[in-house]
């Protein structure tokens, strides 16, 4: 559970997305892509879910990144090399369903491109042609720009301000695509907005449309049904029956309030660690 | 002249809604011998009977009548690895106390006059644990060249870890959350079991030679193929019933509604009643509603009361449960001692509806009476709502503690293992070994939801086949 490598990817007006490269064989061994882990910085600590970006079986390690956005996630970004986590388990949830499906769009929105990377990377490999289209608020808060183009035959960026690639919305890009040619997946993961448009954008197509959520959890192993969301009209846990799911099935509307369940609480928190 | 049976003392109801200290404080010396002088020493005892997992009632209380306390604490340890949990946390009224010849007969649970047999059994496991009576091993040599992994460190797990090491085994025991004890950390609170005991009767297992790891989840790290591929001999899965229920109703994912495993885990493994010392929060309602009737429905209404009273809101926690007292699966004890610590219990109610305010959060609850028809397939009267009875109910959180099924993180990826309707793993119910050569179970994963000393029972039965098949392999 050692720290074995920090990287800050990028930082732009108190928003840092950093890399952590963590030791833990066990989960290196098996990771897929689109799982997850959930760990712990301290003993006092909250479990919080982290998407699997990379998992290394030589160096026996994975690799998490991350936005210090929230209380849990400063105080990970303040562990250096050489600390240990709390704890540390996985890999969760279901891995991402691997296939070929001819032409896939792959959507990241802010942190979300750490999300698409190993999914991309999987479906180039299984022979798809495979178009990336990232998206972010502004430049600085761009990553893994060189990883994602060296696993997409077509790459596209979008900026909220246009200060790269397109100005706009990854949605923008979707539309148009779509429009040129046939596709076989999208597949989409960032905010919970995005995601809701991305949704909206391919409704009126056929185009099967996947994308992983990031409800709140505890233990993320079926156990207590925090991130539970309605998906057809039916509960489903994102932990063990997702992360991954049919987006037009989604109730976007109660996800992104059971999101919200905790705001007062980590405002609070937040405050006393200033 | 009959002698009164010895109540335990307890803090007082307004003291311990203050905090999570424990609320029955148990026998002192005196006590304890003065309610073991009330056995009758039936000639044919009744009570070890009632006792899932058989322990020697009549002889360790006679023992404490002669004040050998170290003898009694070894008579229960024969059977029992955990008496200062199970002195605790059994529902002795449905068990050996009901069994006892003072009940009277045909009652549904013991009569008030039965032996106070769990207080007894918590005095002497208190005793030998203050006191570091030893357990001699009954290590057999052969024995010590068989590696068995266990599944899981709740009760099941923990038992069966225990017995099979104490013959001389090499135990290994997994399991997935980051702390041990399974329900015992997680479910149960601490003012019913403080984490002091807990961690005590878990590290005697530790010293003991079995190792945890925590953080491991046979499923996901390793497979049942895998783990014997690695050169475990035989395992055991003791996975308990992982995964809550919920009421199918209308407005059920609202915010601020929880399953009563959330609601508990958040309070009890994560420690969010110390909120922000601990990071993990859990929220509190002005009007808090727990909907069920069992130890966890008390148990969260009794955490619910707690947490408005350390954060200064005014206490009112419901119990809204569908039938009537009589058919409250909890403990008596707890019923009581909710009821002493100000939770409202509203009877006969079933829920029907939650319904939100702007923001998503639930506001109120829409409820029909029921009144008690025909008995069911349990056995009892079936509540049957009344039409034309629906109402509204203040509440702004709400824990839903109907029960749970079977967790199938394990199962699903392990076809091989055969499973009943509910998800739960088929067993040869005397030697509790699945339809895996070699591969044994026992629990909640096994019987539904039961209590922990069925499910140590269960983890006993399946430890000594275990032994049996071990040796078997031998040849």
């Amino acid at each position: 559970m050692k720290i074995l490598s920090k990287k800050t990817l990028n930082e732009s007006s108190g928003t840092r997305v950093t890399q952590l490269e963590v030791y833990a064989p066990l989960i290196a061994q098996k990771a897929l892509a689109g799982q997850f882990v959930v760990l712990m910085v301290s003993a006092q600590g909250e479990r919080v879910p982290l998407t699997i970006v990379h998992a290394n079986k030589e160096r026996q390690s994975i690799t998490l990144i991350f936005q210090e956005a929230g209380f849990t996630t400063k105080l990970l970004g303040k562990m250096a090399v050489g600390d240990s986590l709390y704890s540390i388990a996985g890999p969760l949830g279901h891995p991402t369903e691997i296939k070929n499906y001819g032409k896939v769009i792959i959507i990241g929105g802010g942190v979300g491109i750490a999300e698409i990377y190993p999914v991309a990377k999987a479906f180039q490999t299984a022979g798809n042609h495979v178009t990336s289209i990232l998206g972010a608020r502004t430049k600085e808060l761009l990553i893994l720009e060189d990883e994602l183009k060296s696993c997409s035959a077509q790459f596209f960026v979008t900026t909220d301000d246009g200060s790269y690639g397109k100005k706009g919305f990854v949605t923008d890009v979707l539309t148009d695509l779509l429009k040129k040619d046939k596709y076989g997946l999208v597949y989409a993961v960032g905010p919970i907005p995005m995601m809701k448009m991305v949704t909206k954008v391919t409704s009126g197509t056929n185009v099967k449309t996947i994308v992983s959520l990031n409800a709140l959890m505890v233990d993320a192993t079926g156990m207590c049904g925090c991130c539970r969301v309605t998906v057809a009209g039916e509960t489903k846990f994102s932990c063990v029956d997702g992360p991954e799911f049919e987006a037009h099935d989604v109730d976007w509307d109660e996800l992104t309030k059971r999101n919200r369940a905790y705001c007062e609480k980590e405002k609070h928190i937040c405050q006393l660690d200033k | 002249m009959k002698k009164e049976p010895v109540k335990a003392k307890e803090v007082l109801a307004s003291q311990r809604i203050n905090g999570f200290g424990e609320v029955v404080a148990g026998y002192n010396e005196q006590e304890a011998l003065e309610e073991a002088n009330r056995c009758l020493q039936c000639k044919n005892p009744t009570c070890i009977s009632g006792c899932p997992v058989g322990i020697n009632i009549k002889k360790f209380i006679f023992q404490l009548t002669q004040k050998d306390y170290s003898g009694a604490y070894l008579t229960i340890r024969e059977k029992n690895n955990f008496p200062s949990i199970c002195g605790r946390i059994c529902p002795a009224e449905y068990q050996c106390r009901k069994a006892c010849v003072l009940t009277k007969k045909g009652s549904v649970f013991a009569s008030p006059d039965a032996i106070n047999i769990h207080f007894l059994e918590r005095f002497t496991g208190d005793f030998g644990m203050k006191n570091s009576v030893a357990v001699g091993a009954q290590k057999e040599k052969n024995l010590s060249k068989f590696k068995v992994a266990v599944v899981g460190s709740g009760p099941a797990g923990l038992c069966c870890a225990g017995e099979l090491s104490r013959m001389g085994v090499e135990v290994k025991v997994f399991e997935g959350l980051h702390q041990t004890g399974g329900v015992l950390r997680y479910g149960i609170p601490p003012f019913r079991l403080p984490r002091g005991i807990l961690d005590f009767e878990i590290e005697s297992l530790t010293k003991n030679s079995v190792e945890i790891t925590p953080n491991f989840i046979v499923g996901k790290n390793l497979t049942i193929t895998e783990l014997f591929a690695q050169g475990f001999d035989a395992i055991f899965l003791g996975l308990g019933a992982g995964t809550p229920s919920f009421l199918g109703v209308k407005g059920e994912n609202l915010c601020n509604i929880y399953s009563a495993n959330e609601f508990l885990t958040r309070v009890n493994l994560m420690s969010a009643y110390k909120f922000p010392e601990f990071h993990t929060p859990v929220n509190i309602g002005k009007h808090m509603v727990v909907i069920g009737g069992g130890n966890t429905a008390m148990d969260a209404a009794r955490c619910a009361l707690r947490l408005q009273k350390i954060n200064g809101i005014p206490a009112d926690t419901t119990i809204l449960y569908r039938r009537t007292e009589v058919e409250m699966p909890a403990r008596r004890l707890e019923i009581e001692h909710a009821k002493e610590e100000g939770i409202k219990f509203r009877l006969l109610i079933k829920p029907e509806e939650f319904i939100a305010d702007a923001n998503g959060c639930v506001m109120k609850m829409r409820c029909q009476e029921c009144e008690l028809g025909e008995p069911d397939s349990s056995g009892r009267r079936r509540p049957v709502p009344i039409k034309g009875s629906d109402f509204e109910l203040d509440c702004d959180l709400a824990v839903i503690a109907i029960g749970l099924k079977a967790n199938q993180i394990l199962t699903k990826v392990t076809p091989e293992l055969k499973t009943d309707q509910y998800g739960d793993i088929t067993v040869n119910p005397e030697t509790m070994e699945t339809t895996v050569k070699g591969v044994f179970a026992g629990g909640d994963i096994v019987g539904g939801e039961g209590t922990v000393i069925e499910a140590m029972g269960m983890a006993k039965r399946a430890s000594s086949a275990m032994i049996k098949f071990l040796l078997s392999k031998e040849f």
